[in-house]
């Protein structure tokens, strides 16, 4: 079926089976790979993206019920060959290992900042409490979250 | 993967009332698709067409009628835990739909999906319990109503029917005299499926039990009342020698099984020491 959806800012249009995955989708169909697939199960959060201003796992989410939806994935986050304030902020703090959960934690602190600016560190824990990392122990990460919290102006991403 | 079901998605309820009533017993409903998902991504689950009814606004939202409120069947626990409506008159499905997941799930899952799917360690189900809710179930041949507490009649069987679609649930809200509870056990507080859940409704005057609703779920093949427990409960003071008893009681009225989240010893323990827990903050 033909399903039409601004991703990254951008209108697109996918033929797929209905019940194909968004994530699938994003991977092949439209060469979109910085978003992983960890578990496929909607345990791990390696697969997050922003669709409608809400983070889902999208190795949960057949690509039927997203006619007409905005979905930003990590590959949006930049603007004009700058960094978004967090991508920055994990470069500096070391956020990153095996980079498997990066883009995944990363749009869901990006949900996380786009409805709350100045996120605790218990915030900022449960808003990736869907995220598993196996490398990094989170600190870093939570390290760099609250980082670009503080740095970046609050400009919320669709 | 192999990519082979269809997808029909009907715009009214009526075509859906239709479709299931044409093809009920082939087509499966999908809305969030937190559960189905994962058995289609695993190939447990062999639809070959699905109902997807993810659009269907009017199935969502959460309508205050006076003495009850009444919950859409595609309400998501992300809308359940911002609504101020059902903090203030179901407290502990907030508490539950809290630990359902994570944001991710929160904001695809919904009431109606758990209720559904049948698990017994659905995270929402004991707090409906404890409430004595109401399911709201429609077809072409018309709507009923059903007590929740006999929606289940068996490990992952409800008792819908192939051309039916859950609407709504249904609650009284809390009164003043009133409070509810949640307490779940798992390996982590996001993500991890239950080892043992628990709701609590009671009602007190002074130093009185009026009533106690206790719900649990992960500790049988449905959700369950500890109906012995509770009328050890009823019209009892509330103090510590009581409190005991109705910690061994519970160990033992409920009959756990062992599997790969947790034992039976364990799940009896926790129970116990899970209502024990609650009624102490109340003395």
């Amino acid at each position: 079926m033909k399903i039409s959806f601004q991703i990254n800012g951008v209108d697109r249009e996918v033929d797929a089976p209905p019940m194909k995955r968004l994530l699938d989708v994003l991977r092949e169909d439209l060469r979109l790979t910085g978003t992983k697939e960890g578990c496929g199960e909607g345990e791990c959060g390696a697969c997050s993206v922003i669709v409608n201003g809400e983070v889902i796992n999208s190795c949960l989410a057949p690509i039927c019920q997203m006619q007409g939806v905005t979905v930003l994935t990590v590959e949006g986050l930049s603007r004009d060959g700058r960094l978004d304030s967090l991508q920055q902020a994990f470069l500096e703090c070391g956020a990153a290992q095996c980079g498997i959960c990066t883009p995944g934690m990363l749009i869901s602190a990006r949900s996380l900042l786009n409805t709350n600016s100045h996120p605790t560190r218990d915030e900022i824990k449960e808003a990736i409490a869907g995220n598993l990392c196996r490398c990094t122990g989170y600190i870093k990460i939570i390290d760099a979250i609250e980082q670009a919290a503080l740095t970046s102006q609050a400009t919320p991403r669709a | 993967m192999i990519y082979a079901p269809t997808a029909v998605a009907p715009t009214s309820l009526d075509e859906v009332y239709e479709l299931l009533s044409e093809r009920g017993g082939r087509a499966k409903i999908i809305a969030g698709g937190t559960d189905l998902m994962v058995a289609l991504n695993a190939e447990s689950l062999n639809a070959k067409e699905f109902i997807d009814i993810w659009r269907l606004n009017e199935l969502r939202g959460i309508d205050d009628e006076g003495e009850t409120i009444r919950i859409g069947a595609l309400t998501t626990y992300t809308q359940l835990i911002k609504s101020p409506l059902i903090l203030s008159s179901v407290p502990a499905l907030v508490e539950a739909s809290r630990t359902i997941g994570a944001i991710q799930i929160q904001n695809r899952g919904t009431i109606g999906g758990n209720i559904v799917n049948a698990s017994p360690a659905g995270d929402s189900l004991p707090v409906l319990a404890a409430f004595d809710a109401e399911v709201e179930i429609g077809s072409i041949r018309g709507v009923r109503r059903i007590d929740f507490n006999q929606f289940y009649i068996g490990y992952r069987q409800t008792v819908m029917d192939a051309d039916e679609i859950l609407l709504a649930i249904r609650m009284r809200k809390l009164n003043p005299n009133e409070q509810s509870f949640f307490f779940k056990v798992g390996t982590r507080r996001a993500q991890a499926i239950s080892k043992i859940v628990t709701a609590v409704k009671i009602g007190i005057t002074g130093a009185e039990i009026n009533f106690i609703n206790i719900a649990l779920g992960s500790v049988a093949p449905t959700v369950i009342r500890a109906k012995l427990t509770e009328s050890l409960l009823t019209n009892a003071p509330l103090d510590t020698t009581i409190i005991e008893r109705a910690r061994r009681t519970i160990s033992q009225e409920i009959a756990p099984i062992t599997d790969v989240r947790s034992t039976e010893h364990y799940r009896r323990t926790v129970a116990g020491n899970a209502l024990a827990k609650i009624l102490r903050r109340l003395m």
